[in-house]
């Protein structure tokens, strides 16, 4: 098995990866994707540790990330389809309808 | 040997795709390069003897969750976006947030170089047959939050229907 400090740096840079994404990035469809990726981070962490101690939970909260995943990407879609018909936009800081 | 060369390739396409998937100005081609991340977490599952997340991410991530982002993306005209500025000002946040980042990284790395490297991996027979465990541990003492998480998805799904309906 490769070093598990390895996978700690690949779920790492994914993790850094997806908050710069998210931070600098104007278009709401590609922030979503960058929390994805930070998801994603989180998942190989777990399974990493699952194979280094020989206990299979941590897919089990594998599984269940994906879950949540799947969940909010629908539901974070739908908001912006609705938004999207209400403003015509797609872009993070036009949102600003509560702002005054 | 295999094994780590495996690893050291599906790494390093999950990490160039995903820089690819935060800096494309095209939001179909981050799509793609999302999919070809998650494609080569799959591989990485795959190399750790987790058989059925691997299943899982190839046909939930990449199949399904990859499609709702490409129909969304389809669905929103994104001509006018594309000719917009594609980052906005905010570099100095950005980099407080990854001094930050790193700094915690480089703590906890010194913290636990010690120990961390010292841990013996089990053997990958431990882990098989994957399935049977995970549907074992899964029904047996996760029993609880599976339900929870099925609630879950019936929220999530009733509550993308009424967003994404016309008039409520």
């Amino acid at each position: 098995m490769v070093p598990i400090g390895h996978y700690i740096f690949l779920s790492v840079a994914l993790l850094a990866i997806g908050i710069v994404g998210i931070v600098t990035r104007r278009n709401v469809i590609i922030i979503l994707m960058s929390i994805e990726l930070i998801l994603n981070a989180v998942n190989i962490n777990l399974v990493a540790f699952s194979r280094l101690v020989g206990s299979v939970e941590g897919q089990i909260f594998a599984i269940f990330i994906i879950t949540d995943a799947a969940a909010e990407a629908a539901v974070g879609l739908g908001i912006i389809i609705a938004f999207f018909r209400n403003r015509e936009t797609v872009l993070a800081d036009e949102m600003d309808i509560l702002k005054w | 040997m295999l094994d780590q060369g495996v690893f050291y390739f599906f790494a390093a396409l999950a990490i160039l795709s995903a820089i690819l998937v935060v800096t494309r100005r095209n939001a179909v081609q981050s799509a793609i390069f999302l999919v070809t991340a998650l494609l080569a977490t799959a591989g990485i599952f795959l190399n750790l003897n987790a058989e059925f997340l691997f299943i899982v991410q190839v046909i939930l991530y990449a199949g399904g969750i990859m499609v709702l982002f490409v129909f969304v993306i389809m669905l929103v005209n994104l001509d006018v976006a594309l000719h917009q500025v594609q980052f906005n000002r905010q570099w100095f946040v950005a980099l407080i947030v990854s001094a930050v980042l790193a700094a915690q990284v480089a703590a906890a790395i010194a913290v636990s170089r010690r120990t961390l490297y010292t841990v013996p991996a089990a053997p990958a027979e431990s882990l098989e047959p994957n399935t049977e465990r995970v549907a074992f541990y899964l029904f047996h003492n996760y029993m609880l939050p599976f339900e929870i998480a099925s609630i879950l998805l019936l929220v999530a799904m009733v509550g993308a229907v009424v967003m994404a309906k016309k008039r409520v």
